[in-house]
């Protein structure tokens, strides 16, 4: 668990941070969303004590991050951020290698643990461990950068904006790797975004925040229904309320059983993702597809729509 | 249609008015006065005749021919021709057991090497070889050279004569010059890096720091041998514990410290520069991760400014072996000494003696260093 108490951050007269207080679930995900210069980064920052708090602490697991010098700490707390820092003189390997070896791990375990990360991420050992960062795309890159952040297996992961260079493609094929890999190991993820798509499909919760402040901290779908300041419906966008709310479900969880003649949609896909099937084929109904390639039910348009009324 | 190569037609060009124009040869009754010209043809017709050819050959290829190797070769045959022609008439010119006659390579021996060189070169350059290759090619090439000389065939030669004169000197002066040249790099290296590190990090001393060693550069360096001169004077004697070890107004020390000054600011020019450079996303990214202050400068931040610091360092290197030369003036020792000893005599012998290698040795530093700076910069920029 990790807990902001009351955490402020001023640079000479202006308060960048102003009297954050936040508890984080442990094995969840967290996104901050906010506009530019609205203090994301340097709350994130504070976590790690990349910046150190005007006033206010941070607890990890019920200990001041303060107890322990600043460099042992980060040590245990994964960091990525944009434009990814990779260092460019070294190669893929030793760059993920990089924690691991300041925390003095044998050669053999590091060399397995890189090999383990690019496996994990797609990217053939044999071929990627020995290039260097400027003969990778990146997307690949992208990877590099968040498996160096998770060498060392941390309980904690911080990124910020970590898909920010990536197009739509590459970047939704990025979060469902960071969303699979963030389930599997139960790390626990504290992400910054100014993309409010990309912090609702993310966050198991979304932070919002503004001028400094933290808004509103809470599960999306009570984000759109119970939005806690007029700024939090206008930067979600109250407009598309619905369409948000039915892409935070999947066709999975409202399965109902039964054959139907209709597309079909893979169980995976969000609701969103479903209606506009339907919308397209013109049918009252979509076949569902489970995980093994069979039919496991289907959902109407009318339980769809029900669905996304709950917001009104 | 052939293609005509601009830079060979140059070359050819100014090596054939040199050679009608001026002699290949010069003739001297002793060292000091003034040479007459001796052609090469009357001295020797068949070994004329034959230079003659080999290098109108080398023009011909350096005209029309586009194959760097083939270039390349080209040269280097014409520099051997020309070197053992000129050798060879040296040895008839010169009567058996007469040690006052001199007989110098002449200006048409000097232009048409120089144009063989640049031709040399710039086949090189074309060929593209990597770092290693390139000092590699230096060494062989000083090799050859040393055992070409070393081998007595060109003892009849002015410039020969004059080091058999001062064999033991020269080795002397070698040493001292050398000494000279790297001992206050290295002293330079060892203050101008944490200097510069430091400047790095604080942009406030960097602007003090920079502007007054910019002030230490514009002083003209006769001019900084004499401000040095009078303050170590005074601490010879004040101190003869220092004078003792060798501390006076005039000799080494002035020289030392004046190049010691000089080197500072490209070093910690380029150390600054080459800390910038560095991404502050990797530097943010490495304390991110854990990196101690200590660990990010060893680990990131100084090995990739390594290439822009090692230009800093090669600047300093070639610009001291240079300037050691004019040490020489103070009593700096060096290759100087036989320059200004060779002006005041008006023996051109000595001073080219002094100053021949001094040229070899920057070039020779230049290629080392320059192959350095591209095997440390393993990041394309
Ligand atoms: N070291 C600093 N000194 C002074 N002001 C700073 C410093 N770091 C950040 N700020 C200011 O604090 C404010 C918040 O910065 P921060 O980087 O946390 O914003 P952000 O929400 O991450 O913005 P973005 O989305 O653009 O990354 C900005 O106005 C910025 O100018
Ligand atoms: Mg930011």
């Amino acid at each position: 668990m990790i807990q902001l108490e009351s955490l402020c951050k001023r640079y000479g007269e202006s308060t960048v941070v102003d009297d954050v207080s936040m508890v984080i679930e442990p094995r969840t995900m967290t996104t901050i969303v906010g506009t530019s210069g609205s203090g994301k980064s340097t709350l994130l920052r504070m976590i790690n004590r990349l910046v150190e708090p005007t006033s206010g602490r941070v607890l990890i697991d019920g200990n001041a991050t303060t107890a322990e010098p600043a460099h042992l700490l980060r040590r245990r707390i994964g960091y990525a951020i944009q434009g990814l820092g990779l260092f460019p003189h070294r190669t893929v390997a030793d760059n993920i290698a990089t924690v691991p070896r300041l925390l003095g791990w044998s050669d053999e375990r590091v060399r397995e643990r890189v090999t383990e990360l690019l496996e994990l991420f797609q990217l053939d050992p044999g071929l990627y461990a020995t290039k260097f960062p400027h003969e990778l795309s990146g997307g690949q890159q992208q990877r590099v950068g968040v498996a160096r952040a998770l060498a060392a297996k941390p309980n904690v992961l911080l990124m910020d904006e970590p898909f920010g260079a990536l197009d739509p493609i590459i970047r939704a094929k990025a979060q469902d790797d960071l969303l699979g890999i963030q389930r599997r190991f139960g790390t626990t993820v504290i992400l910054v975004t100014h993309d409010i798509d990309e912090a609702f499909r993310l966050g198991d919760r979304v932070a919002v925040m503004s001028q400094g402040r933290l808004l509103q901290h809470d599960r999306p779908a009570v984000l759109l229904t119970q939005p806690a300041d007029p700024f939090v419906s206008q930067l979600i966008g109250a407009g598309d309320k619905s369409l948000k709310l039915l892409s935070l479900t999947t066709a999975g969880e409202i399965v109902e059983p039964g054959k139907v003649d209709g597309p079909a949609v893979p169980w995976s896909v969000t609701l969103r993702d479903v209606l506009a099937e339907l919308v397209w084929s013109g049918a009252a109904a979509a076949t569902v597809v489970g995980p093994d390639g069979g039919p496991i039910g289907h959902v109407t348009l009318a339980s769809i729509l029900t669905r996304g009324r709950q917001a009104a | 249609m052939q293609r005509i190569d601009r830079l060979g037609v140059l070359l050819s060009f100014v090596g054939a008015l040199a050679l009608t124009l001026l002699p290949l040869l010069v003739f001297k009754a002793n060292r000091i006065v003034p040479g007459e010209p001796r052609a090469l043809l009357d001295l020797l017709p068949t070994a004329a005749l034959a230079l003659y050819s080999t290098l109108a050959a080398a023009a011909a290829v350096a005209v029309f021919v586009q194959s760097p190797r083939v270039r390349l070769l080209a040269a280097l045959i014409g520099i051997a021709a020309l070197a053992v022609a000129v050798a060879a008439a040296a040895d008839i010119l010169t009567p058996a057991d007469n040690r006052v006659v001199r007989v110098a390579p002449g200006a048409g021996f000097w232009i048409v090497l120089i144009a063989l060189g640049l031709l040399a070169t710039d086949a090189l350059t074309r060929l593209r070889p990597g770092p290693v290759l390139r000092v590699a090619t230096l060494a062989v090439f000083l090799a050859a050279t040393l055992a070409a000389l070393g081998s007595g065939f060109f003892d009849d030669l002015s410039i020969m004569r004059e080091y058999a004169v001062n064999a033991t000197r020269f080795a002397h002066e070698a040493r001292r010059h050398l000494l000279l040249a790297l001992g206050s790099l290295a002293a330079a290296v060892i203050v101008a890096l944490p200097l510069g590190v430091l400047c790095h990090r604080q942009p406030r001393l960097r602007n003090a720091v920079l502007g007054a060693l910019n002030v230490v550069q514009t002083i003209p360096s006769i001019a900084l041998f004499g401000i040095l001169m009078a303050p170590l004077a005074a601490m010879a004697l004040a101190f003869p514990a220092l004078a003792a070890l060798g501390l006076s107004g005039i000799g080494a020390a002035p020289a030392a410290i004046a190049l010691f000054l000089y080197s500072l600011l490209p070093i910690v020019g380029n150390t600054v520069v080459g800390l910038g450079r560095v991404s502050p996303a990797a530097v943010d990214a490495a304390r991110g991760m854990g990196l101690t202050d200590g660990q990010i400068l060893r680990q990131i931040e100084l090995p990739l400014a390594l290439p822009t610091i090692l230009t800093g360092i090669r600047i300093v290197l070639v610009q001291n072996i240079g300037m050691v030369t004019i040490a020489a003036l103070i009593g700096g020792g060096g290759f100087g000494a036989f320059v200004f000893q060779g002006i005041g005599q008006t023996a051109i012998d000595l001073v080219l003696l002094g100053a021949i290698p001094t040229v070899v040795l920057a070039f020779s530093a230049s290629v080392v260093l320059d192959a350095l700076t591209d095997l440390t910069r393993r990041v394309p920029r």
